[in-house]
Formats: structure tokens, C-alpha cells, sequence
């Protein structure tokens, strides 16, 4: 269902990764581990159609992603290291934005706040979030504004343990009900019969940071 | 279309909850404009004649200052790379955002401006058609730098780099829109300029936002 094969990513200069390949079906999880540097979050953003990757292709539903960007687009959902928070709104206008923008009504941002456990703080402005909060209410996305494709940045940094408690069962509930997850991570996450991909550490690191 | 829309509103509200950064610009226009008869001396005559195009580089100056700031935000906080995989088309995205832009900033400044043309002298038959001319003018300013602020978004001293890439191309609106004050003035009628400047706007309409989309697809790599 997502594909990608002989992927490589150039910045600068510099090859971060090459030779990728992946298959995921209906109900995986793919695991992206590897050192700082080791170009784990640019694989997330090529995998996304954020990043072009000098060689290699990706396929969604069998279809090139180069082709329709836009459509496929619209079936995935990225949390990066940025949660995309405007700290003059609430946190429920935050969430509400997102949600409005993929189509859905006023009780998606309760039910994705409550997923994360934030819905008692809906009416605050999310200036005076701690980072754990914000982290959730990045990652309330993807409860509010559901798509089959999940792509996590690092999703459990900052996050207390009932949170990352809380992010595996949506994930494994995602899986469940036909989506697929790539979870790129440091920390121990429980992926039950996820596959692994572990970004082998060729090239030396120190000019790029992790992501841009 | 109704995720264009919610940009747009979502832009007002962040307009409306910071409040400084909208005003800023008509604050610019008019104290900047209340300037000039301090520098350059109270004589009526020369007043009357300098004021449409004091107005006009003014509104530029402040449309220019404004602009820069299009993507900034969006970039810095990762908004801008959840608002490309939107699926929305990036041409609507930009067209939205600087729907927004033009309302908050330039669009007062037009509803401002005959009250500061008086203030400066300017003839009375020309007042209407400066007013009109900006309404015209100002939105094709505010597209033309929303193609400037995509390509330096992320830019360090991306502000020079924008105004050197987008002060050239906004001198035939300036041409055309102090020409019109002063051909109403001059008893001619403004028609042809304000035609001109409407020219201006339906090319800039499709082409600009276009422009940009292809930019800010660049930016996010």
C-alpha cells in the first residue's frame, strides 16, 4: 500500500541516506531508528513529499506519489519536531483549525483532545502550554482529523509516560482499523510486530542537523 | 474552497489577537505621511501637487513592510509544512494568505486615505480617484510581494533580499496609481489609469499565487 524504493536524500552535499527501501500494508507499523544525524527526519519528510529524494520512487495505493502530491497529501498526516501551534489562539482553535481544514466538524476537536488528554485545557491560549502539551496537542491531529497514513517525527519526546501510553494505543488502535504508522524514534515505543528500519550511519554527520 | 475560506478567517483571528502587527502598517501610512508637510514645508500649492504620490509611496512602503512577514510565522512554527500537505492547492493557500494580508493592512489604509489626501491639499475631484486607484493598486502590491516573501521565507535577511526582488515590479502600480489622482485633478478623468491598474490586478490574480506556490514548495525542502 506505501512503497518506497532505493531512496536517497541529498542535502547540500551531503548524502544523509541511500538506498531505502520499504513495503507497508494495510494495519504496519515501521519503526525508524538510528543515531542523531543519521537521517531519520529526513526520511520522514521524503516519505511525506515534503523533501524530493534524488533517486529512488513512492508509491501510495500503487500509485507514484510525484503524480499527485496533492491527493496524497490529503491521506497522510506529519507531526515533526514543530507542532505548528499559534500561541494566540486556544488550544482547542489550534486543534479546531487543523480538523476544519481536513474536512471535519466541531466534535472531532473534543474527541482528539480527550484522545491526548487535554481536553481540560481546550479554553486556555496555548502560549502557556509546558512542551509535553504541546507535543499532545500536535499529536491531536491525528485523532481530530483522521487519515490512513501516520507519519511520527520523534513522537513521544517530552511527552510523561501516560501520555506515551496513550500515543501507543492510538497508534495500535490506528493499525487496527486498516492505517499505517512510521514511527521514527529514540525512545522505546511499543510496536507490536513493527517492522524495523534502522538508518545505517555511513556518512559522517556534524554539518547537518537532524531534520532541515 | 471552504479550506481557503478557513485560512482566511484563521489569518483575521491571528490578526485581530495580536492587534500591533495590523496597525503597524497604518500607523506607518499615516504618521508618515502626516511627516512630509514637516519636511518639506506647509506651502498649499506644493502640497496639493506632491500629496497623490506622497500617498502612493507611503501605501507602498507599508504594504512592502507588511509583506515580509506573509510566511514567516507559518515557517518558524511548521505550520507552513502542514499547510502544504493540506492537499489544498498551494496557489489557494497563497491567494488566502494574502487575501488576508490585504484586508488587515492595506485595506484600511485606502479607507484612510482621503482623510489624509485633505489633510494634504490634495484637489478634491482627485480624492475619489486616489481612493479607488489604491483599492485597485494595493491588492496587486500585496500579490506581487507574496511571490518575493515566499521565495526568502527561511532567508537570512530575507528583507533586503525582498525588497530588491519586488520594488521593481511594484513601480508600474506606483506609476499608475499616483497618475490617476493627478489626471482626475487635471481634468482628464482617471479611467484609463484606474483600468489599467484593474489590468494589472487580473494578471497579477492567477500569476502571482501560481508564483508563489511554486516557491514555498521550494522553501519547505
Amino acid at each position: 500500500m506505501f512503497e518506497g524504493r532505493d531512496l536517497a536524500c541529498l542535502r547540500g552535499e551531503r548524502l544523509v541516506f541511500g538506498g531505502v527501501d520499504f513495503a507497508l500494508s494495510a494495519g504496519d507499523a515501521l519503526l525508524v531508528t538510528g543515531a542523531n544525524g543519521s537521517g531519520k527526519s529526513s526520511l520522514l519528510r521524503v516519505m511525506a513529499g515534503l523533501l524530493r529524494p534524488v533517486t529512488g520512487t513512492l508509491h501510495w495505493r500503487g500509485q507514484a506519489v510525484a503524480e499527485d502530491r496533492e491527493g496524497f497529501a490529503a491521506e497522510l498526516r506529519y507531526v515533526g519536531h514543530l507542532d505548528a501551534i499559534k500561541p494566540v489562539l486556544t488550544v482547542a482553535e489550534n486543534l479546531a483549525f487543523w480538523a476544519r481544514l481536513a474536512g471535519q466538524g466541531p466534535d472531532a476537536v473534543a474527541r482528539g483532545l480527550e484522545a491526548l488528554g487535554i481536553g481540560h485545557l481546550a479554553g486556555l491560549p496555548a502560549r502557556v502550554l509546558s512542551a509535553g502539551q504541546r507535543r499532545r496537542l500536535g499529536l491531536a491531529r491525528l485523532i481530530a482529523a483522521p487519515a490512513p497514513l501516520w507519519l511520527l517525527d520523534e513522537p513521544t519526546v517530552a511527552l510523561d509516560t501516560a501520555s506515551v501510553a496513550a500515543v501507543e494505543a492510538a497508534i495500535a488502535e490506528h493499525r487496527a482499523s486498516g492505517g499505517i504508522a512510521v514511527v521514527s524514534t529514540n525512545a522505546p515505543v511499543s510496536l507490536p510486530e513493527a517492522r524495523r528500519l534502522v538508518m545505517d550511519e555511513a556518512e559522517p554527520v556534524e554539518t547537518v542537523a537532524d531534520g532541515w | 474552497m471552504s479550506g481557503l475560506v478557513t485560512i482566511l478567517r484563521r489569518d483575521l483571528a491571528l490578526a485581530s489577537r495580536r492587534g500591533s502587527e495590523a496597525s503597524l502598517a497604518l500607523m506607518f501610512f499615516v504618521l508618515g505621511t502626516v511627516l512630509f508637510p514637516l519636511g518639506i514645508g506647509p506651502d498649499p500649492n506644493m502640497l496639493a501637487r506632491a500629496g497623490a504620490g506622497l500617498l502612493w509611496v507611503m501605501a507602498l512602503l507599508a504594504s512592502l513592510l507588511s509583506i515580509e512577514k506573509l510566511f514567516q510565522a507559518d515557517w518558524e512554527d511548521g505550520s507552513l509544512d502542514l499547510l502544504v500537505l493540506s492537499g489544498l492547492p498551494l496557489a489557494g493557500i497563497v491567494l488566502a494568505k494574502t487575501a488576508a494580508h490585504w484586508l488587515v493592512t492595506s485595506l484600511p489604509m485606502a479607507v484612510a486615505s482621503p482623510l489624509l489626501a485633505l489633510l494634504l491639499n490634495v484637489d478634491a475631484k482627485g480624492v475619489a480617484a486616489l481612493s479607488l486607484a489604491l483599492l485597485l493598486g494595493t491588492p496587486t502590491l500585496s500579490l506581487i510581494g507574496a511571490v518575493g516573501a515566499a521565495l526568502t521565507v527561511g532567508a537570512r535577511r530575507g528583507g533586503v533580499l525582498l525588497t530588491l526582488l519586488v520594488l521593481p515590479l511594484y513601480i508600474p502600480v506606483l506609476i499608475f496609481g499616483a497618475g490617476a489622482a493627478e489626471s482626475a485633478v487635471a481634468a482628464q478623468g482617471a479611467r484609463a489609469h484606474l483600468l489599467v491598474l484593474a489590468a494589472f490586478l487580473l494578471a497579477a490574480l492567477p500569476l502571482c499565487p501560481w508564483a508563489a506556490g511554486a516557491a514555498l514548495r521550494q522553501s519547505v525542502e
